[in-house]
């Protein structure tokens, strides 16, 4: 097969899922929800910059959750239309790749029209505010795409449909408030060591605390600028800090995206 | 028949004017080349006249009460000599003048304007660049440092001086002046009843205003600004501060305001916005702090080591990342009638006081006390969680440390 047609074989997945989603309503649903979200905060707000900061603990949460369920509904619905794709001379990578590119953008794209065309409404190009919501929007998208290939990975491993399920929610909740918990327990015991690198280090390993992080760093700069704030500063404040943040994003994508590629050549379905 | 007396007594009154008022012309190309030469000159209470151009003189010692006028700011240029300006006279005005290099000294506080134990000075409208010290008030008394602008460039905290010095000085006033640059913009030690009005303290390397064991002072409508650590306030008692405002003091041991055993003193209608920590409280008693603003600081007010009997009353906490922030479980403050924007209870008898006390201090500013590192879980959903949880029954915070009348709507 040469490459162009597998190419060509995965976007026409893409398409299916994509037209799919969109069919089903559901998309139209997440998207109507960001767009009332950002209408209604702005609304009571009437302040950009003050909007983002309470859209930054929906994104942080919500984001991953609907993610992920997202993800694990679509595999498992989707399993006899895979299975009639795999009888098919189609390369399975292009099969899996398609589907899940299809799911992770129709989600990007709800919340990024969802929640821009409030904005851009309200004047946010008016506003200084553009560069914090830009990076609202690029890690909202990241942590899309992220949990959506989590999900995915955890849809392949388990056949058992409430095992999968139980795994996924049991990852979002572990990402968004267990490792947190875990990791204040561990800067409280050992409290008397030089926690900075530590803390730096613990950070960039959940997608979650690293997006949050990354875009408080924008805007809640004074609280953050005390005490050890000024080696988080350092870090985050600079563009190489910033690269080596989006560098993490995009390792957390591609890392799971190679094992789903890889775990679905060798699985016998 | 009394007429000739009288016009001999009004021309002999015209004459003596006329030769009072006659002042002593300083300049390039007259007679009198210099400042020093026309001091040596003058008699007491001359004026002293100097028109534009450059003059390089230091030590100008004055004493006599003198008027020095400059025309359109004659530069007195100092050369990194030394002291430029030393009154050790009562009576003294300088006005009008542009003064610069001044010189540095590891042992000797070299000032460009300098007053020694002197009474009813007025200096105004002098601009200052190049400074170490900019103007020394010592040991004098009812005087007053008017509408002057004093730009410096300091770099490292042990070679540069402070913009203007009170040092055992009282009844002084301190207006409309900008200072930016120096070591410590304002700074006053040992004076008492001082006036600090409408100044404007920027860029400074140290505090925009230090005060040292003054008391009943007054500042107010003051400006501090961007400087290394804001504004000090230690050891002092019957402290007035009105309407000043206190805005982006950012860094690790960075505050708007730190109060250090400041006793009986009343804060009011200041603002504080963007400070890493608007007020730094420790030691400090019976204090009212009244409609002030603490808006988007790190944290609004950070009480250390034991506070008692401070009221705080109808202030508006904005968007602060943690309201106040306390290190012990005891409390003895009064919170009451504050607006807190944080504040999530409901008023359904529409008094426009909420229903529900607010709890001002979180359980997650506790932890970040003992261990800062925890900065980083700022508004995570965990923290989020156990501040809720310390919410319903307060476990680590005071107890009784809440606003039982918080506003629903701001304080105007």
């Amino acid at each position: 097969m040469r490459p162009l047609q597998l190419d060509l074989a995965m976007l026409k997945i893409l398409k299916y899922s994509f037209y799919d989603l969109i069919r089903s309503r559901w998309s139209y649903v997440y998207f109507l929800f960001y767009l009332l979200l950002g209408f209604v905060l702005l609304f009571l707000n009437n302040d950009v910059s003050k909007a983002i900061i309470t859209l930054m603990n929906v994104i942080i949460l919500l984001v991953p959750l609907i993610g992920t369920i997202f993800g694990i509904m679509y595999f498992y619905n989707s399993k006899e239309f895979t299975e009639l794709l795999l009888a098919q001379p189609i390369k399975r990578s292009s099969i899996f790749l398609g589907q899940y590119f299809g799911v992770a953008g129709s989600l990007t794209l709800s919340l990024v029209l969802g929640l821009g065309i409030p904005f851009v409404l309200y004047g946010l190009f008016k506003s200084d505010a553009i560069f914090d919501f830009t990076l609202l929007l690029v890690t909202g998208a990241f942590l899309t795409l992220i949990f959506t290939v989590l999900a995915f990975n955890i849809a392949l491993s388990n056949e058992n449909k409430i095992k999968g399920f139980g795994y996924a929610v049991l990852l979002w909740l572990f990402l968004a408030v267990i490792y947190d918990g875990l990791f204040l327990m561990s800067l409280i015991l050992f409290k008397e060591y030089p926690l900075d690198s530590f803390s730096l280090g613990a950070t960039m390993l959940n997608p979650i605390d690293l997006s949050r992080t990354l875009i408080l760093l924008k805007l809640d700069i004074s609280a953050l600028l005390g005490y050890t704030g000024a080696v988080f500063k350092k870090f985050f404040g600079t563009d190489q800090g910033l690269l080596i943040s989006m560098l993490m994003l995009v390792l957390w994508t591609v890392l799971p995206i190679w094992r789903l590629v890889s775990v679905a050549k060798k699985k016998d379905f | 028949m009394q007429y000739p007396k009288l016009f001999i007594f009004v021309l002999v009154l015209f004459t003596t004017v006329e030769l009072w008022a006659k002042p002593i012309v300083v300049c390039e190309s007259c007679v009198v080349k210099s400042i020093s030469e026309a001091v040596a000159l003058a008699i007491d209470f001359d004026t002293l006249l100097v028109k534009k151009g450059t003059y390089k003189e230091y030590n100008i010692l004055i004493d006599k009460p003198l008027t020095l006028i400059g025309e359109n700011y004659p530069i007195i240029d100092g050369e990194d000599q030394g002291e430029i300006i030393r009154i050790v006279s009562d009576n003294v005005t300088v006005d009008g003048f542009f003064i610069v290099n001044v010189g540095t000294s590891y042992t000797t506080d070299y000032a460009a304007i300098r007053v020694v134990k002197s009474k009813n000075f007025l200096i105004q409208n002098i601009v200052l660049e190049k400074l170490f010290f900019g103007i020394y008030l010592e040991k004098s008394n009812h005087g007053k440092v008017y509408h002057n602008k004093i730009i410096g460039d300091a770099i490292d905290e042990y070679n540069s001086g402070n913009g203007i010095q009170l040092w055992y000085s009282d009844h002084v006033e301190v207006s409309q002046n900008i200072v930016q640059g120096a070591r410590d913009g304002i700074y006053l030690e040992f004076s008492d009843n001082i006036t600090i009005h409408n100044n404007k303290s920027t860029n400074n390397l140290r505090y925009g205003l230090h005060f040292m064991f003054s008391d009943d002072d007054v500042y107010t409508d003051n400006i501090f600004e961007n400087n290394g650590a804001g504004v000090a306030v230690m050891f002092s008692k019957r402290i007035k501060m009105k309407g000043n405002t206190f805005r982006k003091n950012w860094g690790p041991a960075a505050f708007g305001m730190l109060l250090k055993e400041i006793n009986d003193a009343e804060i009011s209608g200041n603002t504080f916005e963007e400070n890493t920590i608007g007020i730094h409280i420790e030691g400090s008693n019976r204090i009212e702090y009244k409609a002030n603003n603490f808006v988007k600081n790190g944290w609004g007010i950070k009480v250390l080591g034991a506070c008692y009997a401070n009221t705080f009353r109808a202030n508006n906490f904005l968007y602060n990342s943690f309201d106040i922030s306390y290190n012990s479980k005891l409390n003895d403050n009064v919170f009451d009638g504050n607006y807190w924007s944080a504040y999530t209870g409901y008023d359904l008898d529409k008094n426009g006081i909420g229903d529900v006390p607010y709890r001002p201090v979180k359980l997650f500013s506790y932890i970040v006390n003992q261990t800062p590192e925890a900065i980083v879980l700022l508004r995570s959903l965990f923290m989020d969680i156990i501040d809720f949880s310390e919410k319903v029954s307060p476990v680590f915070t005071p107890d009784n440390l809440l606003d039982t009348n918080p506003l629903m709507t701001k304080v105007q």
